[in-house]
């Protein structure tokens, strides 16, 4: 009993000193629970209470019931429609993929997740991870394709949704690395030619949206490349992506570099290695760590902007979203699905960011 | 007599060089053989290309006639303009776009940062959801979610709803909020509003320059003058006086039912709306965090030295806090103006007629790709160079201040 | 040292690279790669749609399939690559597709500056304007005032402003690049009216209107412009040119001559009519003039039927009259120079 008056009475001391501690915050507070009252039951209605969402009972169900869209309850509904998100979800997920191939993209899509996931242990990193994402990336592209060991071909602008977000962010940033490491040393370089080029090619693609480089690797790239050649959407969209991400990356490591102390490099000097050597056994793996949680930022950066395809034609997580959309019996509805989608961006974009604090954290307390 | 001894000390070093030296030339020169070739082929590719199809090449259609119109434009533009000019409309509505856009999230951006350093837990605790979320959110997804909800029919009327014996009351009398964008009344055009904006530059420019003077004074004598009353009256003054002296115009155009939608008064376009609101709030979210971790990294010994010397908690955040948080928050604060800048690139999605929309009609117009991508491209790289420049000049200055 | 480049470029981009055309050899590419890249549109009821299993139908995706047959020998190699319209002709210009069969309209500026080479007509159409019909426009020339959605980078835009200035009138466009957020636009309100080809003002009518509601919009009479829909190849291979543009021209002196794809096997064998025999290379000749097998328009009709037969196939549905499109001995315009 005592235990639960203190509780009650360090409960009231908490609100008034958090909420109540000058009469301008009793306002505030008084003006915000208001706002809350007025607003949230109508959200909370608008989501959960008058939304339209059709299960039915189906004993072949594995979960026993199932989804039965209907866009004709929807339109009397006062609520959200998430029957748009149920009907729409293998399109929203897999893009126009043929549906008795779906389950290529999904063990594409987990082999790529649970990779990404293995790699985010640091302690993990080394010659072995490069080699199984080397091989892995080809391997995926070639499940997804196919052509070969009797799985039908399927051409890559039927690729979409979740594979297409995916292969952009993880292939793309993973490519642009190596060249990021390439083009930071090369900015710090002593050697005036290597040192102006890497600044142009840095300064000039950070200088212009993502979208004019999109265009130029969509519509140029084909007129770069010599008669005969050809170069196919999805790879062009790649290629502009990862240098687009090389350049930020390359910033992002360069600072890196800088923060290096300078003693770390004599020593080396001092033990006779070579350039190299010194480059890759004592700099960059340093220079790398303290990184990390800057490029986080970054690659979260770099995954909200692989939306910037849909603009040229390609469809993407947001793209199959939109193309669900043009339905015309569900496009009153497009909304659910943007919200849908904004949620699963949401919820990447904020376990990245989680994760670079806790690494921050982490690495923070190595330091000490 | 000195250069040809330094010139002479070149040769005897380009002779001496080491191994080292020697291998550092003969890479770059390797180097630099690399990355020009790769150029020259791509390029060589390019004319081979282009001259095959028997495609032209070069900048002069920039002066034809080009046919198309545009649904926005702050200059005089027409279908039977040039391309050039229709380029330039595009220019100005994505430099609108972004000013505005700058303006109001560093607005924004402020005001929650401050918010969320707030002793309240609840405000604390919502600005911290604002900014966790809006920023997770890709800005594309934002635009077009804004462009989705200000059409859609299930939150806005028509204009045609208003019509007729049972229409809809127009908010306040006067205001249309509708799918095809919201109406309203606005000045009427006449030649005294120009009065009154050269008044109210005028004002603005007297009262940096009298900031300017006081501080000259305050170095040398250590008396204060009211600055921000001086200047705000002379900010609030002149405009009036201008708009007198032009003949004190007060006709106000109110938007008027016509056989389509409401003309006269201002228009704001759906399209303008999802652009703004959605690069706005975007950058807000950053913005707000840039502030609040500026502002937390200002020493608390600070803060509480202005409290014992008895100043108010405005003037404190005013005077100390903020002057030196603003050292922290320049360089990340103009990284995200540029982003929102390169950002408003994104309205061609929802087809506000942007610098990349109208690039973009240009280019399928024409067939002039490779101009047309170049024109975009260096439009963006000199205005990000610009403000970057002009940032750093900035930046600079107010930390020599400081010392 | 280009062809070190080349095939450290074709190496590296292997698992995505499709080996294209060079400009001389489109046939013999299309011969060695046992498939016709055909550019379509992402997306035209009546003209290039893919169903959810990812199969085309449409007018131009059929002109894209006798293409093949009459090459290859098979209706069925054909590759179609959904183009944007701001895509379409890079496309074509960079070799990425062989043939675009895309809805495209002829002009002087598409023949000559943008690098193409237009085969033939396979549709006339006009431009038009679609209206709610709760507006109670009857003509476009009460349209002044309006806003209207429009494509960008397509000839219906400079059409559209044309017509305006002709009749002193005003409009505000609203241009928006994707199709989908287009419609999306138009039929939540956002527009007075929406323009492009007459023919696709019937397919968005019928395939895009919300659900019931296609009868609250209407096509306005006035056609504004003149809309000759036809394959485009790149310009300076002359014998490509030469392939698409009598693949068409077979097509419809098909219709003409009654040849159809149930009766074109019998009518090979055994009609006597020397106009026939030599179309469809019973008199052998023709195909060799082409560089093709004898057998060239007897695969194409085989496969996808005659020009008629195409067109009852795929545009009735919307709601269109062949008009214009009749056979010129039925009163309409579709005229093929003689075979022979």
């Amino acid at each position: 009993m005592s235990i639960h008056l203190s509780i009650l009475s360090t409960s009231r001391n908490w609100i008034r000193r958090k909420l109540f501690n000058t009469w301008a915050n009793s306002v505030i507070t008084a003006l915000i629970i208001m706002a809350l009252i007025y607003f949230f039951p109508k959200a909370y209605m608008w989501v959960v209470t008058d939304a339209i969402l059709t299960i039915q009972v189906d004993s072949e169900s594995w979960w026993g019931y199932s989804f039965v869209p209907d866009s004709n309850a929807c339109i009397k509904a006062n609520g959200a429609c998430w029957d748009f998100v149920a009907e729409k979800f293998r399109l929203i997920i897999f893009g126009l993929y043929p549906q008795d191939q779906h389950w290529r993209p999904l063990v594409m899509m987990i082999t790529l997740i649970s990779l990404i996931v293995y790699s985010l242990d640091t302690s993990r990193w080394g010659f072995r991870l490069g080699v199984t994402w080397v091989v892995a990336i080809p391997m995926m592209f070639f499940l997804m394709q196919g052509g070969v060991l009797g799985l039908t071909f399927v051409q890559t602008d039927s690729w979409g949704g979740g594979p297409i977000t995916l292969i952009l962010s993880a292939v793309g940033i993973v490519l642009s690395f190596p060249i990021a490491v390439m083009l930071a040393f090369g900015r710090q370089s002593d050697m005036l030619v290597v040192k102006t080029i890497c600044i142009f090619f840095i300064e000039i693609i950070r200088g212009v949206p993502l979208i004019t480089i999109l265009f130029m690797a969509s519509l140029m790239i084909p007129l770069f490349l010599p008669e005969g050649i050809n170069i196919n959407k999805l790879l062009r969209a790649l290629i502009g992506f990862t240098l687009f991400s090389a350049a930020y990356v390359a910033e992002v490591i360069r600072g890196g570099l800088q923060a290096v102390p300078k003693g770390q490099y004599e020593a080396a000097d001092s033990l006779g290695l070579s350039y190299w050597q010194k480059t890759i056994f004592i700099i960059l793996p340093q220079a790398l760590k303290l990184v990390i949680p800057p490029i986080m930022n970054t690659f979260i950066g770099l995954f909200k902007d692989t939306t910037l395809i849909i603009i040229i034609s390609m469809y993407d997580f947001l793209g199959t979203v939109r193309l669900g959309a043009s339905d015309p019996a569900w496009r009153p509805y497009y909304i659910e699905g943007l919200l849908f989608a904004a949620i699963v961006y949401f919820v990447v974009c904020y376990a990245m960011a989680a994760y670079s604090l806790h690494l921050e954290a982490k690495l923070d307390t190595e330091r000490r | 007599m000195a250069n040809a001894i330094s010139s002479f000390k070149r040769t005897l070093r380009i002779i001496t060089m080491n191994g080292k030296e020697v291998k550092a030339v003969i890479f770059q020169a390797a180097f630099f053989f690399l990355v020009a070739g790769g150029a020259y082929f791509l390029y060589h590719n390019m004319q081979v290309n282009l001259e095959r199809q028997n495609i032209q090449t070069g900048f002069h259609y920039l002066s034809l006639e080009s046919g198309f119109a545009i649904g926005e434009s702050w200059i005089s533009y027409s279908p039977s303009s040039s391309y050039a000019r229709a380029i330039l409309v595009g220019f100005i509505n994505t430099s609108v776009v972004a000013v505005l856009g700058i303006t109001l999230a560093t607005l924004i951006g402020v005001f929650v940062g401050v918010a969320a350093l707030s002793s309240n837990w609840l405000v604390s605790k919502l600005t911290s959801v604002y900014i966790n979320f809006l920023r997770n959110l890709p800005v594309l997804l934002q635009i077009i979610l804004w462009y989705t909800i200000v059409t859609s029919p299930r939150f806005l009327p028509t204009v045609r709803d208003f019509n007729g014996e049972n229409g809809l009351e127009p908010f306040l009398g006067t205001i249309y909020m509708t799918r095809q964008g919201i109406f309203m009344p606005f000045f009427e055009a006449d030649i005294g509003w120009l009065g009154a904006a050269i008044g109210l530059a005028t004002g603005i420019f007297i009262s940096i320059w009298i900031r300017y003077l006081s501080r000259i004074r305050m170095d040398k004598t250590g008396q204060q003058l009211p600055v921000f009353w001086i200047g705000t009256s002379f900010i609030l003054v002149l405009p009036c006086i201008g708009w007198l002296l032009m003949g004190a115009p007060v006709g106000i155009d109110y938007p008027e039912m016509g056989r389509f939608r409401l003309s006269g008064g201002a228009t704001i376009t759906p399209e303008f709306i999802a652009v703004l609101f959605g690069l706005t709030i975007y950058a807000s979210a950053f913005i707000a965090d840039i502030v609040r971790s500026g502002i937390l990294s200002v020493p608390t010994g600070q803060v509480e030295a202005g409290r014992s010397l008895g100043l108010q908690e405005g003037v404190i955040m005013g005077r100390i806090v903020l002057p030196q948080a603003l050292r922290i928050i320049i360089p990340p604060l103009t990284s995200q103006y540029l982003n929102l800048t390169k950002n408003s690139s994104l309205a061609v999605a929802v087809g506000y007629p942007d610098l990349v929309s109208i690039s973009n009609t240009t280019l399928n117009q024409t067939g002039q790709a490779p101009e047309a991508i170049m024109i975009m491209m260096i439009v963006y790289l000199s205005t990000s160079l610009t403000t970057a420049f002009f940032m750093n000049w900035y930046d600079k200055k107010i930390q020599f201040v400081e010392r | 040292m280009k062809s070190k480049w080349t095939t450290a470029i074709a190496a590296a981009a292997i698992v995505f690279s499709s080996y294209s055309a060079s400009a001389a050899k489109t046939v013999e590419a299309i011969k060695s790669r046992g498939e016709l890249i055909c550019g379509v549109s992402t997306g035209l009821g009546g003209f290039s749609l893919p169903d959810s299993r990812g199969k085309w139908t449409g007018l131009d995706v059929d002109i894209c399939k006798a293409l093949a047959a009459a090459i290859l020998g098979s209706s069925y190699k054909v590759k179609y690559i959904p183009l944007s319209t701001q895509q379409r002709f890079t496309a074509l210009q960079s070799g990425e597709v062989d043939v675009l069969s895309r809805n495209t309209s002829w002009s002087l500026t598409r023949d000559t500056a943008l690098g193409l080479n237009f085969t033939a007509v396979t549709y006339y159409d006009g431009q038009g304007f679609m209206v709610p019909k709760a507006l109670e426009v009857k003509s476009a020339k009460e349209l002044d005032g309006a806003t209207v959605c429009i494509q960008p980078g397509t000839t219906s835009e400079l059409n559209l402003a044309d017509y305006f200035r002709a009749n002193s009138m005003t409009f505000t466009p609203v241009v928006i690049e994707s199709l989908q957020e287009l419609n999306a636009a138009f039929f939540a309100g956002r527009c007075d009216a929406y323009t492009t080809d007459a023919s696709g003002l019937a397919s968005t009518r019928l395939n895009d209107a919300p659900k019931g509601k296609s009868d609250d919009y209407i096509i306005l009479p006035e056609i504004i412009s003149k809309e000759p829909l036809g394959p485009v190849v790149r310009h300076g291979d002359d014998q490509f040119l030469d392939i698409v543009k009598w693949v068409i021209f077979g097509l419809v002196e098909a219709e003409e001559f009654g040849i159809t794809s149930s009766n074109v096997r019998e009518m090979a064998s055994s009609s006597k009519n020397p106009n026939i025999k030599r179309l469809l290379g019973t008199n052998p000749g023709m195909g060799r003039n082409l560089g093709l097998d004898e057998a060239w328009i007897v695969n194409a009709i085989l496969a996808v039927g005659n020009y008629g037969e195409i067109w009852e196939r795929n545009i009735p549905p919307l709601g269109l009259s062949r008009g214009l499109n009749k056979l010129w001995s039925n009163g309409g315009i579709m005229y093929s120079p003689p075979v022979r």
